[in-house]
């Protein structure tokens, strides 16, 4: 009898070669909104799924160098953080809960946006820069994070990420 | 619970077949386990197992693959060298421990 003939032993997948993939577009530069692209795209990589992200319009700033450290939240418009509308557009609202929020996920060791994307990136993602929002804002590579794959155009995103599961952001 | 034989011992584990008892497992089961999903073990592998078991004793919980690279000292790439795919949870089952709850 082998040691291992009667073992439970969990399925990881490994034989199979399923091929998924996840394309996560991030178009929004807010603290809050740049997370739930980073969480699930770093998810995904956990389990084995290939992960292409693509970086358009607002979520530039997530990965420019001069802004990607410097993401706010703010209340303003927005009813969920239950701070009464009159006073979320008051001067220090917006810093005031930026840094509460970093401090809630400080506090869940999820880390800040640039070391996330190093996570990911080490974790085997690409990173891609929208062409468009790079001209928009006169933004080269050297502007970007250096873990930026390359700056694309939509139809080159459309292309390689053929068969993916897609989620927009 | 449902028990199963590794190395020839009785042990508990969940429906998944992760170990459930941490006093259960020891070295040479986890050798055991990583030869079941062909996991080879070198020292590079121990070290990350190692420091596995010790933050769950110390912290209660399993570490995610950032805990490993930011208090273990194995940066991700590795990780992912050494345990293709879905290191977290390869991890996790060689070191004879839940799959980690955290989300990061």
């Amino acid at each position: 009898m082998t040691a291992t003939q009667d073992m439970i032993v969990p399925s990881f997948d490994d034989e199979a070669e399923t091929g998924r993939k996840l394309a996560i577009i991030c178009s929004k530069g807010n603290l809050d909104m740049a997370y739930p692209g980073l969480i699930l795209g770093n998810a995904a990589l956990g389990e084995g799924v290939a992960l292409d992200l693509f970086f358009t319009f607002w979520g530039f700033d997530m990965i420019t160098k001069g802004r990607m450290e410097h993401l706010k939240f703010s209340p303003v418009g927005n009813t969920a953080t239950h701070i009464p509308a009159a006073l979320a557009p008051f001067p220090g609202m917006t810093s005031m809960a930026t840094h509460m929020m970093q401090k809630s996920m400080d506090a869940l060791e999820i880390p800040a946006v640039p070391e996330f994307l190093e996570l990911i990136k080490a974790s085997g993602a690409h990173i891609w820069a929208c062409r468009l929002s790079a001209d928009m804002n006169h933004l080269t590579k050297d502007d970007l994070w250096d873990g930026v794959d390359d700056i694309i155009n939509a139809s080159d995103f459309i292309e390689m990420t053929d068969g993916a599961q897609l989620l927009f952001i | 619970m449902p028990t199963t034989t590794i190395n020839g011992r009785d042990v508990a584990v969940d429906e998944e077949g992760f170990m459930t008892e941490y006093d259960q497992w020891d070295e040479d089961m986890g050798k055991a386990l990583a030869t079941a999903i062909g996991v080879d073990m070198t020292d590079d592998h121990w070290k990350v197992i190692r420091f596995l078991r010790e933050d769950f004793k110390a912290q209660g919980e399993t570490p995610t693959i950032r805990r490993v690279s930011t208090a273990g000292g194995v940066d991700t790439k590795q990780l992912f060298v050494l345990f293709p795919k879905k290191p977290a949870k390869k991890m996790a089952y060689i070191a004879g421990l839940p799959k980690p709850h955290g989300c990061v």
